[in-house]
């Protein structure tokens, strides 16, 4: 049996849970607690260790994909969970610019991690005021060779064209190489 | 008896405020991340600074501040060798060469510039000799504390701002591809130039830095405004393999990051075959 793994990651509540619960065949092994900062009250719960969803290919192959904590002070998970990744999944909310510039932190710092592909996910395209994924492009300072993926992380078939898209990378470098 | 410590403790604000309500007189040694500095203080007034690698030679200091060209320097060194920058001075304003509120201006300036740059010390040792002033011929000045406090917080602020949007020098940087405006079409200052001159995906940031010996408050400024005029994109250099956090940390400390394989992106240890297995599993859900 062979196991792979994509890690989700991005700033606190851009909707990694979410996106992961989207398309996971099981319920989401979600370790949430309420939330008890007032900083952090933007929604009920949180993700405190991790998220984890999976994805049955065959008989032998299974894909698991990790969500990372959104408090920083779970920041120390992240490096464990990046540990034989495949390609990681940048979540950004595109209607908070204020976590743009935490976002382009985790994204260098999961870089740093381990330089394996990655895609950055323009979450809420759905809502008025999102920013679109150009415009992300430069705020977030994406390399041009890097994708950036409308995404609405409730929505299934947004979350499988994130998904493609960064496999079609990987599948990219592979015949690159 | 010195005060002495750790700047991790007691900060550069702390250790000026100090200094000007003790009305101190003395020299303050620092001992930075990367190199030494002297602040020299009379009765909690600034009066000189000197620190290790910038010259405090008073051609060099008019030539760095675009009154001398090296010529210049080169002639005074020549037929005023031994003497002190005090005499220097005198020379030079009494032959009418310079006036004496431009010497001392300049003098003031660079002052204030080695001061401003050990603001962003937030590491190393400090040691405070009372009683010990700058060596005679030295030309000093007399600077209040108040201002220099607030403008250092100021810059701090700054530098601070700076190191979050570049936190790794370690990085390289190459021109914009989509890049809308032509460098022919806009102006940048000397020191843009230079470092507009070693941009290449080989060279880092830090290694630019050190080629035009500039220090990472200025290559920080330097970079961060071309990158915000779209001129110059952030890569990996050709030749580094992303580290560890810790050997991160290591190497943005300081030194040299060693070459290591000639990759940005790694391809994920898997084959072709599965990654197929993957899309069209997906495709299906």
């Amino acid at each position: 049996m062979q196991t792979l793994k994509i890690v989700v990651t991005g700033p606190f509540s851009s909707g990694k849970t979410e996106f992961i619960q989207a398309i996971s065949e099981i319920d989401v092994v979600s370790t949430e607690r309420k939330i008890t900062r007032e900083s952090e009250r933007l929604k009920s719960q949180t993700t405190v260790a991790m998220d984890f969803g999976r994805i049955t290919i065959d008989e032998d192959l299974i894909l698991y994909l990790f969500g990372t904590p959104g408090q920083k002070r779970f920041n120390f998970m992240w490096e464990i969970l990046s540990e034989g990744m495949l390609g990681f999944v940048v979540m950004v909310d595109s209607t908070r610019p204020e976590t743009f510039r935490e976002a382009r932190r985790i994204l260098d710092t999961f870089r740093s991690y381990s330089p394996v592909p990655y895609i950055v996910a323009a979450n809420k395209q759905d809502v008025d005021d999102a920013w679109p994924p150009d415009d992300l492009r430069i705020v977030l300072r994406v390399e041009s060779g890097v994708k950036v993926v409308p995404c609405v992380a409730s929505d299934k078939e947004t979350v499988k064209q994130v998904l493609l898209e960064l496999l079609y990378s990987i599948l990219e470098l592979i015949d690159n190489d | 008896m010195a005060l002495k410590g750790k700047l991790e403790d007691f900060g550069i604000t702390q250790l000026l405020n100090l200094i000007n309500l003790a009305r101190k007189t003395g020299t303050l040694h620092l001992q930075g991340p990367d190199r030494a500095a002297h602040l020299c203080f009379r009765e909690g007034k600034l009066v000189y600074a000197a620190a290790e690698g910038v010259e405090d030679y008073l051609p060099i200091v008019l030539q760095r501040a675009g009154v001398f060209t090296a010529d210049h320097v080169r002639m005074i060194r020549e037929n005023m060798a031994g003497r002190s920058d005090q005499d220097i001075a005198k020379v030079l304003i009494t032959s009418g060469r310079l006036k004496q509120q431009v010497v001392l201006g300049h003098i003031r300036e660079h002052v204030l510039n080695l001061v401003y740059q050990v603001f962003s010390w937030n590491r190393g040792s400090f040691r405070f000799e009372p009683s010990e002033l700058p060596v005679q011929g030295r030309i000093t000045t007399s600077i209040a504390l108040e201002n220099v406090i607030m403008e250092g917080s100021r810059r701090l602020k700054e530098w601070e701002l700076l190191r979050d949007e570049l936190p790794d020098l370690d990085i390289a940087l190459k021109f914009a591809e989509r890049r809308t405006t032509s460098l022919r079409d806009i102006n940048l200052s000397v020191e843009e130039w230079r470092v507009i001159s070693f941009i290449n995906p080989r060279n880092t940031i830090r290694q630019v830095a050190q080629y035009n010996n500039m220090d990472e408050l200025q290559i920080r400024k330097i970079v961060y405004s071309l990158l915000q005029a779209g001129l110059v994109e952030m890569v990996r250099p050709h030749y580094r393999l992303a580290s560890s956090p810790a050997a991160a940390a290591k190497s943005s400390g300081g030194g040299t990051p060693k070459p290591v394989v000639a990759a940005e992106m790694r391809r994920p240890a898997v084959k072709r075959g599965i990654i197929q297995k993957l899309i069209q599993r997906i495709r299906e859900l």
